[in-house]
């Protein structure tokens, strides 16, 4: 025969396994798809959904168990020893708190993020990169360390402030009701500035990805039409920045609602969310009732995702 | 029109953006100053005197040995779980076309998106409801699930950027389906691979709120710095160990910077 | 003679989208075979079903005799050469081009010295320690060549091959596929969007619209015997005379195409028909002037050799042209 002299157009049955392999999943791509899909579906969708599931379904356990009432009355008739404030002064506070973080935060980010993206170049643009990137996954509880070491009484702040004799405004400061207490350590003003401070970073970059898709020749345009840097700021460069902004406070938002480790270390007593939840599953032993207490995050974290999408601040991200 | 303005900032910008940088870098710079304080019983500042004596000190703790020695195997296993499955989702994702793309990446991302105490508290109860034991996998168990997705953000840029037609021709050349992982997909995903797994081990490496529910008695290294935080012991030996974590954990970051700069932009912005 | 490709019947659907809508096509071993049409016509999907990338969705693909649906790239002795070329970017240019021979277990030595003859075959020789990146959009689109060539394929594929080079290259590599494909004896099926490019090159075309083949012919049939007003109008450009107006030249009343170049200012010759116009406008072409003449209503562009006197514009003139070459085509499109 001449096959073994010519070669043939088509060489079916290489005889290797992996070639017999091949030629299965090439001809069956659903079979790859699934052998691709399943593993990692497999793990999320058994170890972290189930999870997530079954938690949230022992929060319905105890609407069915007493007859009716919503999660918070009844927890509050059970718990009213251990949880002197209503849930619903935790659940406000807790808000309260991530908006004004978030605000702050972006305040605060808006000119990294538009240095970074208009005038950074080259070397520049780097150091500004990394400068965000290293802050942003430097650890945790290094940067809660730090500023315990910051705010402690005989620490680097009250050194600073009486330095420049400014003890007064200090000791007025903490003097104020709620926002004030014994030291910043141990009062609201405290908890704000490291929650800031650690979840400030995630607001940089997805600004900065908005702002860099901003065409330069859209601010020369307002300002030639007369625009004074104020009104170009408010009506062009705002508006266009807002999706990034939004994109970003879906991290500080989200990540301040749910700590319980930074309040827990460097604030008052009166508790947050994440607070909560750890203090009815550890101390209490009361599952249900924290996972009811999940739940708050997750329909609030669920109607802000809802109302970003809606801005299209996931195109930011 | 080309002018100066283009190129220089205002000056109130430059020092909004140079204020900012500072509060972000001072306190991590502080952590290095403290490491060196003779001061044990306060966080008195400015230091009363500067010493390495708290270096060989912290040399000899064995409980901090263990704890970094039980972090560090946690994030390693964790980062090659993340990286298997990670990557396997990327390559579905972004070489074939399916309905339900959007509700992967979305089911990916979820375990960071909703606040890390619901991840931890959801773990715990099911390993309680199924009767299983703390353990070394239980930690990882928690740790692979939220690097998955660092894993994930890496691989999916750089797929998008090996353009199809690289793999088609392999294909024509006569490279069967390994033949071409091994050839042509993983030399050109290789380096996003790396420094996603860089991330990855540096998230988990750091991890702490998820970890005290899935840790049991067990301590890793931020574990033990969440009891010093709460209550201080050794004060001295905290710093450095502050300080030996900031450096540790930079040197990944600076690495897969490095492997992803040209192109895959923002490798680590989806911490 | 069993043929290099065979499509018996053959469709490719995307959806509700027919990318190749019940396409019959033979392409005879040896060939210099041209797919042309515009985007979007089906001419790639049906270069990526000879490939092994897509398969039919009905209908039948035979390459030498050997069915080869179902069939994958790997497994055919087919080789294809990028649009964008595909050049491995990790790989050194020797190594792309050792590639098939080296998936295949050939010994070290032996690919390389053949990747060696290859890149020299495309007149790239000693090129094969540079990257990808270090080469002209020229050499590069060499290089996909002697990597495909290399492996000695029964059939070679060219997806656009010269479509991302200037004129000049253009022209210089159109000599050059040409005389490689004769000294080499493989057969050649390249798709291409310029009408220009697959007259001076192909042994055959295939013109492609929406998914159909509309004519398959020597380049000199598909110019000269358009079966369609598209054929006509896509290849070269054309008259094409409505059916009322083709009556009156006493022919069947249908669409007919008159190439600019058969028709003649004044009346010369005998036997010929006579046309009466006026000339609309003239533009000088640098060989050519091209003369736009209406007449009874219907516009004909007329290219007059530089040398012929020209009239004026606004002037009453006479076209000839003989009947032969007044084509008549098919009633659809």
């Amino acid at each position: 025969m001449s096959a073994i002299v010519q070669q043939h157009a088509i060489q079916t049955g290489r005889g290797s396994l992996a070639g017999r392999v091949s030629d299965f999943l090439w001809k069956h791509p659903h079979v790859f798809l699934t052998i691709l899909l399943g593993p990692p579906l497999l793990w999320l969708g058994i170890i972290y959904l189930g999870s997530l599931l079954a938690l949230l379904l022992q929060s319905f356990f105890s609407i069915d168990d007493y007859s009716g009432l919503i999660n918070y009355e009844f927890t509050l008739a059970t718990y009213r020893q251990l949880l002197n404030d209503a849930n619903f002064d935790i659940i406000i506070r807790t808000i309260l708190m991530a908006a004004i973080v978030t605000l702050f935060s972006a305040v605060i980010a808006f000119p990294i993020a538009y240095y970074a993206a208009r005038y950074a170049r080259g070397k520049w643009k780097v150091i500004f990169y990394l400068g965000v990137m290293l802050p942003l996954w430097s650890s945790y509880l290094v940067k809660i360390y730090a500023w315990k070491l910051i705010l402690a009484k005989e620490g680097i702040l009250t050194w600073l402030v009486t330095k420049l004799n400014l003890l007064w405004l200090l000791d007025a400061w903490l003097s104020l009701p709620v926002i004030g207490g014994n030291s910043l350590s141990v009062s609201y003003t405290g908890t704000f500035i490291v929650f800031v401070y650690v979840w400030m970073p995630f607001m940089i970059l997805p600004i900065q990805a908005a702002l860099e898709r901003v065409p330069t020749n859209l601010i020369e345009a307002s300002s030639d039409l007369g625009g004074t840097p104020q009104q170009t700021f408010r009506h062009v460069l705002f508006p266009l920045a807002l999706p990034g902004i939004v994109a970003g406070s879906i991290f500080t938002f989200s990540l301040t609602l749910g700590d319980y480790i930074i309040p827990q270390i460097i604030g008052s007593s009166r508790l947050f969310i994440g607070q909560a939840v750890y203090a009815q599953q550890g101390t209490a032993g009361n599952i249900p009732l924290a996972a009811a207490f999940t739940v708050v995050p997750i329909i609030i974290m669920g109607l802000y995702l809802w109302m970003a999408r809606r801005m299209g601040a996931f195109d930011a991200l | 029109m080309r002018s100066d303005k283009s190129t220089s900032a205002p000056f109130g910008l430059k020092i909004a953006a140079a204020s900012g940088l500072l509060f972000l870098h001072l306190p991590l710079l502080l952590i290095f100053l403290y490491a060196f304080t003779t001061e044990e019983k306060s966080y008195q500042f400015p230091p009363p005197g500067l010493t390495l004596k708290w270096f060989a000190v912290t040399w000899e703790r064995a409980d901090v040995w263990q704890a970094l020695w039980l972090s560090v195997r946690v994030a390693s296993i964790s980062t090659m779980i993340a990286l298997v499955l990670g990557t396997l989702c990327a390559a579905a994702v972004s070489q074939t076309r399916f309905f339900g793309r959007e509700t992967i990446s979305l089911l990916v991302i979820l375990p960071i998106a909703l606040p890390g105490i619901i991840t931890g508290i959801a773990l715990r109860s099911a390993f309680s409801l199924a009767d299983i034991p703390f353990s070394f996998w239980t930690i990882v168990l928690g740790h692979a699930t939220f690097c998955i997705v660092v894993v994930y953000n890496n691989a999916v840029a750089r797929f998008r950027r090996v353009s199809g037609s690289l793999m088609e021709a392999s294909m024509d050349l006569g490279a069967n389906g390994f033949q071409t992982f091994r050839y042509i997909i993983l030399p050109n995903i290789g380096t996003a691979l790396l420094a996603g797994g860089m991330l990855a081990f540096a998230l988990s490496f750091d991890e702490v709120i998820v970890t005290t529910f899935t840790g049991g008695q067990q301590s890793t290294l931020p574990i033990w710095m969440l009891q010093e935080l709460i209550r201080p012991r050794q004060r001295p030996v905290t710093n450095v160990v502050a300080m030996v974590v900031v450096i540790v954990t930079f040197l990944p970051i600076l690495g897969a910077y490095y492997l992803t700069r040209d192109g895959d932009q923002i490798a680590g912005s989806g911490k | 003679m069993t043929a290099a490709v065979l499509f018996e019947n053959v469709s490719r659907h995307f959806g509700a989208v027919r990318a190749v809508d019940a396409v019959d096509l033979a392409v005879a071993e040896g060939e210099f075979f041209a797919m042309l049409g515009p985007s979007g016509s089906g001419k790639t999907t049906c270069l990526r079903l000879m490939a092994g990338f897509e398969q039919p969705t009905a209908g039948h693909i035979e390459i030498f005799g050997e069915t080869a649906e179902g069939v994958p790239p790997y497994r055919r002795s087919v080789n294809t050469v990028f649009q964008d070329y595909a050049l491995f970017p990790h790989l050194s240019i020797l190594d792309n081009v050792a590639y098939g021979l080296m998936v295949k277990g050939v010994a070290r030595e032996e690919r390389r010295k053949a990747a060696e003859d290859a890149l020299a075959m495309v007149k790239l020789p000693g090129y094969g320690v540079r990257r990808p990146g270090q080469l002209s959009g020229g050499q590069r689109q060499r290089v996909a060549l002697a990597r495909a060539l290399v492996n000695k394929p029964k059939v070679l594929l060219l997806d656009e091959p010269l479509g991302a080079l200037d004129l000049k290259l253009r022209e210089q590599m159109q000599e050059e596929l040409k005389s490689l494909q004769k000294s080499l004896g493989i057969t050649f099926v390249f798709v291409t969007h310029d009408q220009g490019e697959a007259l001076s090159m192909a042994d055959r075309i295939a013109v492609f619209n929406d998914g159909r083949i509309q004519q398959l012919g020597t380049p000199e049939e598909v110019y000269k015997q358009p079966r369609t007003r598209f054929v006509a109008d896509f290849v070269g450009s054309s008259n094409i005379l409505p059916p009322e107006f083709v009556a009156q030249l006493g022919a069947a009343p249908q669409f007919a195409s008159l190439r600019p170049e058969t028709i003649s200012l004044g009346q010369n010759g005998s036997g010929r028909l006579v046309l009466d116009g006026t000339v609309l406008s003239r533009s000088f072409l640098g060989a050519a002037n091209r003369v736009l003449v209406i007449v009874n209503g219907t516009r004909i562009n007329v290219m007059s050799p530089a040398a012929a006197s020209i009239p004026a514009e606004g002037d009453p003139v006479k076209l000839s042209f003989d009947r032969a070459d007044l084509h008549l085509m098919e009633a659809a499109s």
